[in-house]
């Protein structure tokens, strides 16, 4: 009887159950969309920090001290230490591999621009641009347009493997080179591909290979210094102790938390001879950015949490309040309040799980639409959400059915019947 | 009698039966109609706390982004440094929207003979400008200076008092504090500007700054800076504003989405509250429509009184969803948000317009109901 009451119910009473149904499926679907965008923001944002650029250094373990002003070294750049090309790759076996986002070698040198009669002094960088290594048997490209986003080119970007190179923009000016003409770098022609804009001191010099750089240079294999770009963790406590004051197991730990410390730290294990820093301007301020904009997330969470409860019990009110007559018909045959009650909480619980069930398919399609075009990647949905969902789902419509019933059950069915309720 | 109700009721004998209507109905049904402007004003409020967010999320954090340091910077053509009053200038310019801050430079040799870049600057501003400066401790007496940890191995490796010389000329030093930045700052030695222009003479060449506003409101500042200092060369930090307006830009669009769906719910909530509470009252109805009131006057009826409830909730949810935005931005933000009074005449409309829908929608579901079928309870 109970069960053919509830069926009878929703077979008869379609527009009303379509509508409560309606809104608890938004609800849930605007709930499961914000819960997994809160989740997965702080892995976008720190993505999008990435354009930051890099966020370590590492450099020759016995450097000399730079003479550099605004960029522009003022030392022959020739002298000092060098890292080895051969030993960049090792960076993908390190722990936190995955966290490297990218990096980029850099080799200044001094080179001769022109014909004999007037060359003009001037650096050249030598960099990977887009540039394919292979460690075991991974395959991966890395280089500049990753770890420097913001460096425009007009033109082509020149193939690592090729001699072309690229021109700073206030370079070319002054020069009055363009894209396609050639210039003669220490003796050597060598073609301009594109013109590069940094608005940094880039502009002023020349950028090709990496390989070129150490031909000029005649070493080949040397790195001045090496750029890494990489997902981190904002510090902590923990973060800010030094490693060598920590006992075995705090220092496992550390270890093995994503920190911009401890990625510094297996950078030095995996490239012999390096001192790995981090570039505290990039890496400090992240963390900042990152937890202010997870905490704005958060919040705004609540309130769609609020929000869609609160639309979810209004439903679920009206729902009720429409069907005293109902109450007072079955109270009158003698139904008890219990099982009056029952029957609500009954369809409530079924139409919480109809909803719930169709809220989140279409919530997590909404997340993954607003990752694609908001992110330019896909928002993942935790299977564990699920349940958790389903349980608020649940628990919400039940809160925002419970003073409807209990108003219902109290009805007087003498007055309901009447209509004068 | 009959002549004293005519001349009570004057000329206007519609209005204030209308009137008396709106009032009485919202009076008797104190339940019903209390929990339909509580829908209405929670759904303004969160509307205008949404709306408030976002509009003043960008203003937050963009200061949050300053932390990043200069966005523009601006370098002397010449070998001369740059004019005396360009500083001065600048901060005219700026009116303090920002920090600028002079450096000077020059590569001075140690005892040994090994070269060192030497900077005069202003200490104080510099602490405020790049906030991720790790330094043991700030000078703050003359003839104090800030050494990088690489430049400190070399001029000073036990932190001892140190001479520099420039042009012949020498200085002797103290190692008030220890650098640490990652970056070229590490190699350099940092002393206030007044003991480095005492001993080297030389004038600043780079003023560094960090304009708050817009990237449009940057670059208007940098077109006025580069025509106020024609002896300098302006232009943006490329890699600084375009993380900047990436990471917004991001921001933004997600909290827009957010806000979207918030409000839609927030609707979503008040349609169907106020739907219940009209078909609820259909036996209303039913009897105007009986005693031969015009569909026309009912609809109007219904929909002023909606619209009345629409815009006491707006304006009661105003005021809380201000007071919710100014919440979240103290836990977050640790500064209130700016009440914005723009807001309100978008949620004022907006909670009319929604009211108004879910009173006129049941009113055209019943229209084709004759009156003796609801006033019959079917």
């Amino acid at each position: 009887m109970f069960g053919r009451l509830v069926y009878e119910s929703f077979r008869r009473q379609k527009r009303r159950k379509i509508l409560a149904g309606v809104a608890i499926t938004l609800g849930v679907g605007v709930a499961t969309a914000m819960i997994a965008v809160a989740t997965d923001i702080g892995d976008k944002i720190s993505r999008e920090l990435r354009n930051y650029g890099a966020n370590l250094i590492v450099t020759p373990q016995e450097d000399t001290l730079d003479v550099q002003i605004g960029g522009v070294d003022l030392k022959p750049p020739s002298d000092g230490a060098y890292l080895n090309e051969a030993d960049l790759p090792k960076i993908r076996g390190t722990f936190w591999h995955h966290n490297i986002v990218g990096f980029a070698p850099m080799l200044p040198v001094s080179v001769r621009v022109g014909n004999n009669t007037d060359a003009k002094n001037l650096t050249l960088l030598g960099t990977y641009f887009s540039k394919r290594l292979i460690f075991g048997k991974e395959n991966f490209t890395t280089g500049v347009r990753i770890t420097h986003p913001w460096w425009k080119v007009q033109g082509a970007w020149p193939d690592d493997n090729s001699s072309d190179v690229l021109l700073g923009e206030n370079l070319a000016a002054k020069l009055g080179n363009k894209t396609g003409d050639e210039i003669e770098i220490s003796g050597q022609p060598h073609r301009v591909v594109g013109i590069l804009s940094t608005g940094a001191a880039e502009d002023n010099q020349i950028v090709a290979p990496l390989a070129l750089a150490q031909q000029i240079l005649g070493k080949p294999g040397a790195v001045r210094r090496l750029y890494v770009s990489a997902l981190t963790k904002p510090e902590d406590a923990l973060a800010r102790r030094d490693p060598k004051s920590m006992n075995p197991e705090m220092f496992d730990r550390w270890y093995c938390s994503p920190y911009v410390a401890s990625i510094a730290y297996q950078l030095q294990e995996a490239i012999p001879h390096s001192h790995a820093e981090q570039i505290r301007q990039i890496a400090q301020n992240e963390g900042t950015v990152l937890s202010r904009i997870k905490g704005l997330m958060l919040l705004v969470t609540l309130a769609a949490l609020f929000a869609s409860a609160l639309a979810v019990s209004a439903a679920m009110a009206t729902a009720i309040f429409e069907r005293r007559n109902e109450v007072g018909l079955m109270k009158a045959l003698g139904a008890g309040n219990i099982s009056v009650a029952a029957l609500f909480f009954a369809e409530a619980l079924l139409l919480a799980l109809i909803g719930g069930i169709v809220g989140f398919a279409g919530g997590a399609l909404l997340a993954r639409q607003i990752g694609r075009s908001i992110f330019d990647s896909q928002i993942t949905i935790e299977p564990v959400l699920f349940p958790v969902i389903l349980a608020i789902a649940v628990i919400v419509t039940f809160a925002g059915s419970a003073m409807a019933i209990r108003r219902a059950v109290k009805f007087d069915p003498v007055y309901a019947l009447r209509g004068e309720a | 009698m009959k002549s004293d109700v005519v001349k009570r009721r004057g000329g206007k004998p519609h209005t204030s039966m209308f009137l008396r209507m709106l009032m009485r109905a919202a009076v008797l049904r104190r339940g019903r109609a209390a929990s339909a402007l509580l829908a209405m004003v929670v759904a303004a409020a969160v509307a205008t706390a949404m709306l408030n967010l976002y509009v003043d999320v960008q203003a937050k954090l963009r200061k949050e982004f300053r932390n990043y340091g200069a966005n523009v910077v601006m370098v002397a053509k010449g070998d001369q440094g740059l004019p005396a009053d360009t500083l001065n200038k600048v901060n005219a310019l700026l009116a303090g929207h920002g920090l600028a801050v002079p450096f000077a430079y020059v590569v001075a040799r140690t005892s040994n003979g090994q070269s060192v870049v030497v900077s005069g600057t202003n200490l104080e501003q510099v602490r405020k400008l790049d906030s991720w400066w790790s330094v043991t401790s700030w000078p703050a007496n003359s003839q104090d200076a800030l050494v990088g940890t690489r430049a400190a191995a070399v001029v000073s490796p036990q932190g001892k008092p140190f001479d520099l010389s420039f042009q012949g000329r020498t200085i002797h030093l103290n190692a008030a504090g220890i650098l640490r930045t990652g970056a070229s700052e590490d190699s350099r030695v940092y002393m206030s500007s007044q003991d480095f222009e005492n001993w080297t003479g030389v004038k600043p060449s780079i003023i560094e700054i960090a304009a708050s506003g817009s990237s449009e409101d940057v670059h208007a500042l940098i077109g006025q800076l580069s025509q106020a200092v024609p002896a300098a060369e302006v232009h943006p930090i490329r890699q600084i504003m375009e993380g900047e307006a990436r990471v917004l830009g991001k921001t933004r669009a997600t909290l827009a989405a957010a806000t979207a769906l918030i409000i839609a719910t927030a609707a979503l909530c008040v349609l169907s509250t106020l739907i219940g509470w009209v078909f609820d009252r259909r036996r209303d109805f039913a009897i105007m429509k009986a005693l031969g009131a015009s569909e026309g006057l009912i609809s109007g009826f219904f929909a002023a009184e909606a619209a009345a409830l629409g815009a006491v909730g707006a304006i009661l949810g105003f005021g809380i969803g201000v007071g919710v935005a100014a919440w979240i931005g103290r836990v977050n933000f640790h500064a209130p948000v700016v009440p914005r009074f723009n807001v309100l005449p978008m949620v004022f409309v907006g909670s009319i317009v929604v009211a108004l829908i879910s009173a006129v929608l049941p009113i055209f579901l019943l229209r084709r109901v004759q009156p003796a079928m609801i006033l019959r309870g079917e």
